[in-house]
């Protein structure tokens, strides 16, 4: 009996429906969510709640029954399925699910900001991405896109710091607290991350986190792009592994409709996403160790990081931000020689890494500074949803890779990297050994990537050769249709998950049949990570806090999208 | 001493104009305050790294305090929420200050033109240089810094710059 038979006989209630490539969803009632949501954790064994979203259903070409519909998606314990949930909301009131899984807390104050949906009983509702003097909700249909909104005071956060410190009965006056502000414009805040800390000495007693400085409106942005031209956009989301999102993305519409790649274009991603991945892991690496002070090791993995981003620049145009890839392929082959270029890349990486290593590796000062720091277990991690790395170092083999392999990922001979712990140490350490076996997948893939075509052959997707272009009628139409039109995508909607640097880079789309996403919800790893983060540098040092956010990678243009 | 006797002196009097011998002594020693948000920040690290070598243009001394910087790097997004930070930060950096605009987004708002960032950052505070490019590569912003180098050459130094200069946060 399927994990769905079970939810619709335990309440009668729900309906099913598919949903693309012949997945289900079913359908709850407001009324029920508490009580659904508890018993696929509980009986279902639903480990992770990967995403909370809603859709506006305004513009929808057909009357929907409600304006608005919220989607929760979850995965199960073996990681292997997901499963989504739709409920139809009458009025704009919903119970919230943060008490079932601690990761909704954050999930549902997006979902508030963006559509005005109320979550009741919710902890603290309040704007999350926008800023506070912030009026109306950006994404409804009905907010026009370009309507900003000044803001001229930045809030002081006490009206989340002073319920923390009074749960844990203290006082900032009576107990001598100092309140200190960590960012958002802070060197080792990696970017724009704000920490209100309330220190005792050292000592952290309560931390609230406030995100939002790098929100830029990326999936408003989408619902006015068509397909291919929303690649630039995820470029931005993780920077620093650009082509890894490209690549997430053109992935989940290729599913939604349902094509596949040549080989050759599929070998060409896989090595590119496995460089984006030890790019991506360098420069957290490189920026965490120079936040302990361990500057020659920053120099040892930033330069063969350069020279990463020359063999990149070379096939692709640009260092950092590629768009490289698009639906149903990419710009262009890889160049005559590119082979040698990239072992001369990765043997780069290779000296860098053990260089490094040999600096810290048996170093107390490195293992004493970071052993024991802000450990998260593997069943609080998966509470507060973390994937990928962060969740692989409390001791959880999850990796999309292996549980849903895709891209030919089951022939590859690599192996999963798990810490024990879940501290700070074991964050930092899984990823030197991922990039490693990153490494040995660009070497199996080089050997034996195929000739042939690197676009699927499909009018309605690929444009067509120039040559066709200036000499043909048709030629001339398809490519102005292309341009004009787009690539489109059959109507409904879809999940896709991408075992991304971070973890588990989800992309949710909503289409009408044309050629821009009606919607599109990025599930962002960094933003499900920092949730925890004032929770979990709670009784450590600020010296120690630096460390964990470094080790926890953080990007915040993943983050506030 | 009187001056007409000079000559006396040989080479070990140098005269020249105030100017001109504070402008060598800033041209030189330029303290950045980076204010990185984004994707350009990361090229920012790059650019300070030893492959493309910020200090061989004396600015290598990142300062993470604005009151110990001159040279502001907006290297990256500012959104509006980010807006009053980033006036906090100009504000508190003591005259004579520059300020370089990286890439498009610091430069015009680049192609966020939606409800969350501001359309450029000389909407706030007074800017210098721009740089074009999304991220721009190192050599430009090792092309700025100079730029910066040149045209503060040619600045009296007991001047305070961008007087007459208003901003969206002026008006409040």
């Amino acid at each position: 009996m399927s994990n769905v038979d079970r939810l619709i006989e335990a309440f009668p209630s729900c309906r099913v429906s598919k949903i693309l490539r012949d997945r289900d969803m079913v359908e709850v009632e407001a009324s029920n969510i508490v009580d659904v949501v508890k018993y696929i954790r509980d009986e279902l064994d639903y480990s992770i709640l990967l995403d909370i979203t809603a859709i506006d259903n305004l513009h929808l070409s057909h009357p929907a029954k409600s304006r608005f519909e919220l989607r929760y998606i979850f995965r199960e314990s073996s990681f292997r399925d997901t499963l989504t949930i739709k409920v139809e909301l009458k009025e704009l009131q919903i119970d919230t699910v943060s008490k079932i899984y601690s990761v909704a807390d954050w999930l549902e104050r997006e979902v508030y900001d963006q559509y005005g949906i109320d979550f009741k009983n919710h902890p603290m509702l309040k704007r999350i991405l926008n800023h506070n003097e912030f009026v109306g909700h950006p994404m409804r249909k009905d907010y026009e896109i370009t309507k900003g909104q000044m803001c001229f005071k930045t809030q002081d956060m006490l009206d989340e710091m002073t319920p923390l410190l009074k749960e844990r009965g203290l006082d900032a006056e009576r107990d001598n607290l100092m309140l200190l502000n960590l960012g958002p414009s802070h060197p080792a805040s990696h970017g724009t991350i704000r920490t209100l800390v309330a220190l005792d000495g050292e000592n952290i007693k309560a931390a609230a986190s406030e995100i939002g400085y790098l929100h830029r409106g990326f999936e408003k942005s989408c619902e006015n792009h068509p397909y291919n031209q929303i690649i630039p956009y995820t470029d931005r989301l993780n920077y620093c592994s650009a082509l890894m999102n490209n690549i997430a993305f053109a992935k989940t519409v290729e599913d939604m409709m349902d094509i596949t790649l040549p080989d050759r274009g599929i070998f060409i991603r896989v090595i590119l996403t496995e460089l984006s991945r030890v790019i991506d892991h360098l420069v957290c690496l490189a920026a965490g160790l120079l936040d302990m002070g361990g500057q020659t090791n920053y120099w040892y993995l930033f330069n063969p990081r350069n020279d990463a981003y020359d063999f990149l620049s070379k096939l692709t145009g640009a260092r950092l931000t590629n768009s490289y890839m698009r639906i149903g392929g990419m710009t262009h082959d890889l160049y005559n020689g590119w082979e040698r270029d990239l072992e001369d890349v990765l043997q780069k990486i290779d000296k860098g890494i053990s260089d490094t290593l040999k600096m810290i590796e048996h170093n107390r000062i490195f293992q004493d500074r970071l052993q024991g720091v802000s450990p998260v277990s593997a069943q609080e991690a998966l509470d507060y949803g973390f994937t990928g790395p962060n969740l692989r170092a409390s001791g959880v083999a999850y990796d999309l890779r292996f549980t849903n392999p895709y891209y030919y990922y089951e022939n590859f001979e690599f192996d999963i990297v798990i810490g024990s712990v879940g501290d700070t140490y074991d964050r930092l350490m899984v990823r030197f050994e991922e990039m490693l076996q990153s490494m040995k997948i660009i070497r199996q893939a080089m050997k034996i990537i195929p000739d042939g075509d690197i676009r699927v052959k499909d009018h309605r997707i690929s444009m067509p050769p120039k040559e066709k272009v200036y000499n043909s009628i048709e030629g001339m139409m398809n490519q102005f249709k292309l341009v004009y039109e787009g690539v489109k995508v059959p109507k409904g909607e879809f999940y896709g998950a991408f075992e991304a640097a971070n973890g588990e880079l989800g992309f949710h789309i909503t289409s009408d049949g044309s050629g821009t996403p009606y919607k599109v919800k990025v599930r962002a790893p960094s933003f499900v990570h920092l949730a925890s983060y004032p929770k979990i540098i709670e009784n450590y040092q600020v010296a120690d806090a630096i460390l964990t956010l470094g080790s926890l990678n953080i990007i915040a243009g993943e983050m506030d999208r | 001493m009187d001056l007409s006797q000079s000559h006396l002196l040989g080479d070990s009097i140098v005269t020249t104009k105030i100017d001109a011998v504070i402008n060598w002594g800033r041209e030189a020693s330029l303290w950045p305050f980076v204010f990185g948000t984004a994707c350009c920040a990361i090229e920012f690290m790059a650019t300070a790294a030893s492959r493309y070598d910020i200090s061989r243009f004396g600015a290598e001394v990142l300062r993470f305090s604005p009151r110990h910087a001159d040279l502001l790097v907006v290297a990256g997004t500012i959104s509006y929420k980010q807006a009053p930070i980033l006036k906090q930060i100009y504000d508190q950096m003591p005259e004579p200050k520059w300020v370089i605009a990286v890439g498009a987004c610091a430069s015009t708002g680049g192609f966020y033109d939606n409800y969350t960032t501001l359309q450029g950052i000389d909407e706030i505070v007074p800017v210098d240089v721009y740089i074009a490019g999304c991220p721009p590569r190192p050599e430009a912003i090792l092309d700025a810094i100079i730029q910066i180098q040149q045209q503060l050459k040619r600045e009296p130094t007991m001047e305070l710059r961008n007087q007459d200069f208003k901003g969206r946060f002026e008006d409040v």
